[in-house]
């Protein structure tokens, strides 16, 4: 697993041609096949694969680069968390993935985005509608404003299987029921006819979640979906979307700013900072050997199990640079305790590391570099 | 909630009360009086005019003698037309008033949110400009120039429409520059205040939610945002047809349709007390009920609000 740059390798994966497809799916034999092909087919090839991504907002104080050259993967089922602090891109990378850029003043600038084969920048609108809610579903921050607040619950969650899935209004709303249940809402068919404004922060976050899942997507993005909830809450929040998503195989981007929150959910994370990625790998080795010091600095911040208690967090200090025009150094030097000259005078490049695909972008890491 | 129209309707009569209090206070402190002329009464003519209609009383027993009467449902003599009651004046007008109010409340309701939707959605674009360009214009123009304007061209160039009266639906044509002249300024607000909500509405994250589901456009705009931006437009639909329907001096006068609004303007010249009370105290009512109305209307489109 690397974050390749091999131009042959764009929309349609892998050549296809060695698989039979003239399977017949009359017998029950024949079905099972035609369902492993479908799975190899796709096996063969990632899910997602978002390859120099920029994204800019032109603002009155200049082109804000929200998301610079960013390149990651994810397979099919596979859960990858972006952390990061607040501002660094998170967001606008997730938005940037559906399309949901406001523009104006937004703009993907350049790059790829390869979503289960289909080149998601090449869409017409009208495709590119077609996908989201169907193939990749969002959940968002903050449930007490996400939801609209003057249709009920029940059409919230059964309007996206009305236009996605085809089905009627009593289909639709059997479906709902059926997801309200899922996501853990006692008496889910009483409740549909409920409004957002009758269920707390953390059952409307779970309402939420029915939404997303709504037409069984592939992807579900997940932003900072349990931030503006109780610690308590919080934990049910996001054990309920790893079981879902084991359930049906989805695959799941789940953007937090809590390196521990991903470090318990993910397969891998990638660490963003300034609009880039800045080290990405498997969760062991992102929380074991960080190679980055910006993560060890997210790391430090986490509270530890080994710390004495009512001890002050650390946190990194210093803020995040704007993203106007940024400078040809090392994005995190300024807050940097190992800087040297070099990092001042060129910006480092994603390289690997030891661990399966385990990179990052600092000078000092790097095999000839200072810090050990 | 019907607890609560009932305690609402009853909040009413205290709100009339302490209306028609100070108008008539306020009515009989201004000086001159009903029986001033050219050509000046003499003066036991005017005493023997107050004695009749009880204009010599002290102040306080003519304010309750009108409420007694009003209260029955006698609004008194008018000084002006000696052989007409304000009974007779307002039953006369209100109807051909209140059509016409009516009408033009439709027109403004009919094109301003279109119009507010549509600058919205094409935001700082041509559609934005235009929409934004007429409701400035209708807005900015005195009601008196817009009915001059659109009778001179309509009426005396292309000889579309009367010039003058009034004749409901037996007539339409009659209907035509009225209404229109009516409801200028009103769509412009509507359109105006449409356009700011809509606007606001389109950054809200549910909206974004909408989005994420890969809605079709139409719905997003329809079910998603234009009931939500509509919340705060009906707060002034209220008080906008409370003051349709109860008159409008200068159309009225214009265009010679035969209503009460008129008599704002010529009652209180004349000191034409009991047409000033009637006058006052409709539009009053008026306000009251419908913004009573509104309330209502809003719990029924924003869940979020219930009365008890
Ligand atoms: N609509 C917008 N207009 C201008 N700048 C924006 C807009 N949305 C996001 N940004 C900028 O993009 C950067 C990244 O934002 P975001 O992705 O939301 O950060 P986070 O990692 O907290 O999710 C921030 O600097 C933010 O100011
Ligand atoms: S490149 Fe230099 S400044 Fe940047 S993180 Fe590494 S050591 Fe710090
Ligand atoms: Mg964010």
């Amino acid at each position: 697993m690397s974050v390749s740059d091999d131009p042959s390798r764009v929309a349609g994966g892998p050549a296809l041609t060695d698989l039979p497809d003239d399977v017949s799916v009359a017998t029950e034999e024949g079905r099972r096949l035609a369902e492993q092909l479908a799975d190899n087919r796709r096996h063969a090839r990632k899910l997602l694969e978002v390859r120099n991504l920029s994204t800019h907002f032109y603002t009155r104080d200049g082109v804000v680069h929200a998301v610079d050259d960013v390149s990651f993967e994810l397979d099919y089922g596979e859960t990858l968390g972006i952390v990061g602090e607040s501002g660094c891109g998170k967001s606008v990378t997730a938005l940037s993935l559906t399309r949901l850029i406001a523009s104006p003043p937004g703009k993907i600038v350049s790059g790829q985005i390869i979503f289960d084969g289909i080149d998601v920048l090449k869409l017409s609108n009208e495709e590119m509608r077609l996908l989201r809610g169907k193939k990749i579903g969002f959940i968002f921050q903050d449930p007490m404003t996400s939801l609209n607040p003057t249709l009920t619950i029940g059409y919230q969650i059964a309007e996206s299987a009305k236009t996605h899935l085809g089905l009627s209004r009593k289909a639709a709303d059997d479906r709902a029921v059926e997801l309200l249940s899922k996501v853990g809402i006692p008496r889910s068919r009483e409740r549909m006819g409920d409004y957002p404004h009758q269920f707390s922060g953390g059952m409307r976050q779970r309402v939420m979640i029915a939404i997303a899942l709504a037409c069984d997507p592939m992807l579900l993005l997940a932003d900072e979906p349990t931030t503006a909830l109780d610690v308590t809450i919080q934990a049910q929040i996001l054990e309920l979307i790893r079981s879902l998503s084991d359930e049906f195989g989805t695959a799941v981007i789940l953007i937090t700013h809590d390196l521990g929150i991903a470090a318990g959910m993910c397969h891998r994370i990638n660490v963003m900072y300034a609009g880039r990625i800045v080290e990405t790998g498997l969760v062991d080795d992102i929380y074991e050997a960080p190679r980055m010091p910006y993560a060890w600095g997210l790391l430090d911040s986490l509270p530890r199990l080994d710390e004495v208690k009512g001890a002050r967090l650390r946190t990194i200090e210093g803020m995040p640079p704007d993203l106007i025009d940024p400078t040809s150094e090392c994005r995190f030097a300024v807050r940097c305790k190992y800087v040297h000259d070099r990092c001042r005078s060129e910006e480092p490049e994603l390289t690997p590391r030891d661990g399966e695909g385990h990179m990052a972008r600092c000078f000092g890491t790097e095999p000839e570099g200072w810090i050990q | 909630m019907l607890g609560y129209i009932i305690r609402r309707v009853l909040w009413i009569i205290p709100v009339l009360f302490v209306v028609s209090l100070i108008t008539f206070s306020l009515m009989h402190a201004a000086p001159g009086g009903p029986w001033d002329r050219e050509k000046k009464l003499s003066a036991s003519t005017i005493a023997h005019l107050n004695e009749k209609y009880g204009l010599s009383d002290p102040i306080h027993i003519q304010y309750l003698s009108w409420v007694g009467n009003m209260v029955r449902g006698d609004l008194g003599p008018s000084y002006k037309y000696i052989d007409r009651s304000v009974n007779d004046i307002v039953a006369d007008g209100i109807g051909t008033t209140a059509h016409l109010g009516i009408m033009a409340f439709l027109l403004s309701v009919i094109l301003g949110i279109p119009l507010g939707v549509i600058a919205a959605l094409r935001h700082n674009k041509i559609p934005d400009y235009l929409a934004t360009f007429v409701s400035v214009i209708g807005i900015a123009t005195p009601s008196f120039v817009a009915a001059i304007l659109l009778l001179v061209f309509f009426s005396v160039t292309l000889r579309w429409f009367p010039t003058h009266g009034w004749d409901g639906w037996a007539e339409p044509d009659t209907m035509v520059l009225p209404t229109i002249a009516l409801s200028l300024f009103p769509i412009a607000q509507i359109a105006r205040f449409t356009r700011a909500s809509m606007l606001e509405v389109t950054r809200k994250d549910y909206v974004r939610t909408a989005q994420s589901k890969g809605l079709r456009e139409r719905s997003i705009v329809v079910v998603h945002m234009i009931r939500n931006a509509l919340i705060p437009v009906v707060t002034i639909l209220g008080p906008l047809l409370a003051f349709l329907i109860t008159g409008s001096f200068i159309i009225e006068t214009i265009f010679s349709v035969p209503g009460i609004g008129r008599y704002y303007v010529t009652s209180i010249g004349q000191r034409d007390y009991g047409v000033i009370m009637a006058m006052t105290m409709l539009y009053a009512a008026a306000i009251a009920v419908l913004n009573l109305v509104v309330d209502v209307l809003y719990a029924y489109i924003d869940p979020r609000i219930r009365y008890s």
